[in-house]
């Protein structure tokens, strides 16, 4: 049996990384999803740090992803807060309508 | 404890929110009083920076928190851009019914987030200041709720900042992985060989730095957020998080990733000859004031980090030079926004501004003088601010570099001399109001006399900055 290492983890965060980035740049139907991407990216990053912290021994790592949740908490307050006011004026959150504003 | 004096500012703007925050709301009818408040206790912390021992170099909370000169002059330059924007916009708040007790303390938690960032000396308090920055702009950017424009803007910036917030955290979880530290100082001697994650690092780093200050290839927000948003907050977002955004890309290259100047020279080149040149090729189309003072602030950003992209002390504080200078114009071209009001109504198109110079000869008479600066015609500020940069990059020996921001810089003359050629030729419009408020007046007053006035004596700003020292 092999042993599971720094390099597995990584691996996973990068690809959770990933599928957040292209969540964002290929969805093209709504809005919501765009905030379910940004934790997505968000959570590989605590992930990386969590496990970074393990294998370095150093536990600042973790104070960070303490930090980095609670942050994540209140920016996905905020974004929904100004996707209800959005939806109000536009009656749409299809991202390709978002399109008032272009030049 | 003993050290708790030096941020005594941050404190007090701590303390201010929070008493804002609680009389506004017990207070009825309040807007415009904690409005007032607000560039009070703005003006109140400006003193109390000066009065700091300018001597001291101070690392508070175990070296995680800066106090030298560099974040001195920037706290300074900060929240003076801060009190001008307060001065200048208040008459178009009160008009646009966004006179709301909110506003003024958004503006103060951002304030508070950027002071945070300039001085940050270890990754988390970075981070945390960027984010209480960020979370206040949203807000600010949507704040006319009614307003479809204004609602779409907050939006889109919301996502890519937050999109861009989370590729520099992952830059952050790589460089803290690989120098096992989140501290500045101990990254830059924990990194003295090159690994592959510390290269990712630093460029998931970089892009994420790049898109705060709207650096092509990650400028697509500026535009829709300067043109949608409020333009008391377009000035806002004109101004400050550049000065902020520009501290900690100056702090990152040069003390954490000091060693490693190989790896990002070649990045911070590339970002800032794709913005001179994007910035100005593309601001020729447009047709709103707002939208074009966007591009022309990404072109503006590409020759600031020419500055920073020669990797000596020269180049640092001819970037520093760059953006105070950048600041004042920005601010001159805002108040003369400002003043195209008919009827309670504001005015940002292009044409609007056809034959100004027949009913308000002094307004247009400034608006030469500030995009003649823009441009970079001697003997303007603009014209220094450049030829500084210049300087730097030459004296590395990276002509090329030179050449590109010198073509840039002409083409970029193009449409800022088609706008004056509106101003003073083209048949004349309805008149404007021309009574305006104190502040307003004193902030364009200020700003066009510093630009004409930079030339007579422009040691009195460089001995300031010749005496920051990044090391």
């Amino acid at each position: 049996m092999f042993s599971i290492g720094l390099g597995h983890y990584l691996t996973l965060a990068a690809i959770i990384f990933t599928i957040g980035i292209v969540g964002i740049f290929l969805n093209r139907k709504n809005i919501i999803v765009i905030l379910m991407s940004i934790e997505l990216i968000l959570l590989a990053v605590n992930i990386n740090l969590v496990s970074f912290s393990i294998f370095i021994n150093d536990l600042s790592g973790q104070v960070f992803t303490l930090f980095i949740l609670t942050v994540a908490a209140a920016e996905a307050a905020i974004g929904l807060a100004i996707i209800v006011v959005y939806y109000r004026n536009s009656g749409t959150i299809r991202v390709e309508e978002i399109d008032r504003l272009k030049g | 404890m003993e050290n708790l004096q030096l941020i005594i500012p941050e404190l007090f703007i701590s303390i201010m929110i929070m008493f804002l925050l609680i009389f506004g709301v017990f207070k009825k009818n309040s807007s415009q009083l904690v409005y007032n408040l607000t560039t009070v206790s703005l003006v109140a912390a400006l003193t109390l920076i000066i009065n700091l021992d300018s001597q001291i170099q101070s690392s508070l909370f175990n070296n995680s928190y800066n106090i030298d000169s560099l974040a001195r002059f920037m706290k300074i330059l900060l929240i003076l851009s801060g009190i001008f924007v307060m001065l200048s916009s208040s008459k178009y708040i009160q008009i646009n019914k966004i006179s709301k007790i909110e506003y003024p303390i958004l503006i103060l938690c951002s304030i508070l987030g950027m002071m945070v960032m300039i001085s940050s000396n270890d990754l988390i308090v970075f981070y945390m200041g960027l984010e209480l920055q960020s979370l206040a702009l949203y807000v600010l950017a949507s704040f006319n709720r009614d307003n479809l424009l204004s609602t779409e803007s907050g939006l889109k910036y919301f996502v890519l900042s937050a999109l861009s917030s989370g590729l520099l955290l992952y830059g952050c979880s790589l460089i803290y992985g690989f120098s096992e530290t989140t501290n500045f100082n101990q990254i830059m001697v924990n990194t003295k060989e090159i690994e592959y994650g510390l290269t990712f690092g630093i460029v998931f780093i970089l892009v994420g730095l790049a898109f705060k200050i709207s650096a092509v290839p990650f400028h697509m927000w500026a535009p829709d957020v300067y043109q949608g948003s409020p333009t008391s907050v377009t000035v806002f977002f004109a101004l400050l998080p550049k000065i902020a955004a520009l501290t900690v890309f100056i702090r990152f290259l040069y003390i954490p990733f000091y060693e490693l100047g190989d790896q990002w020279q070649m990045i911070i080149i590339f970002l800032s000859i794709a913005s001179m040149v994007f910035g100005a090729v593309a601001a020729i189309g447009q047709k709103n004031l707002k939208r074009l003072i966007a591009y022309s602030s990404i072109s503006h950003m590409g020759y600031a980090l020419a500055g920073l992209s020669t990797g000596t002390t020269q180049g640092v504080q001819s970037s520093i030079i760059y953006i105070t200078i950048y600041l004042v114009m920005n601010l001159a071209f805002f108040s003369c926004l400002f003043m195209l009001k008919r009827n309670d109504e504001y005015y940002e198109k292009i044409d609007d501004l056809s034959g100004l110079s027949k009913n308000h000869p002094l307004l247009s008479l400034s608006l030469l003088v500030v995009l003649f600066s823009l441009a970079g015609i001697p003997p303007l500020a603009g014209f220094f601010a450049k030829f500084y940069i210049f300087v730097a990059v030459i004296n590395e020996k990276m002509y090329f570099l030179a050449i590109v921001g010198l073509m840039a810089t002409v083409i970029a003359a193009f449409y800022y001399l088609r706008i004056i050629k509106i101003i003073y030729f083209d048949p004349e419009k309805e008149k404007f109001e021309s009574k305006h408020n104190l502040g307003l007046k004193f902030t364009l007053v200020a700003s066009t006399f510093f630009i004409l006035a930079y030339f007579i004596y422009p040691s009195g700003i460089i001995d300031i900055i010749s005496q920051i020292n990044i090391n």
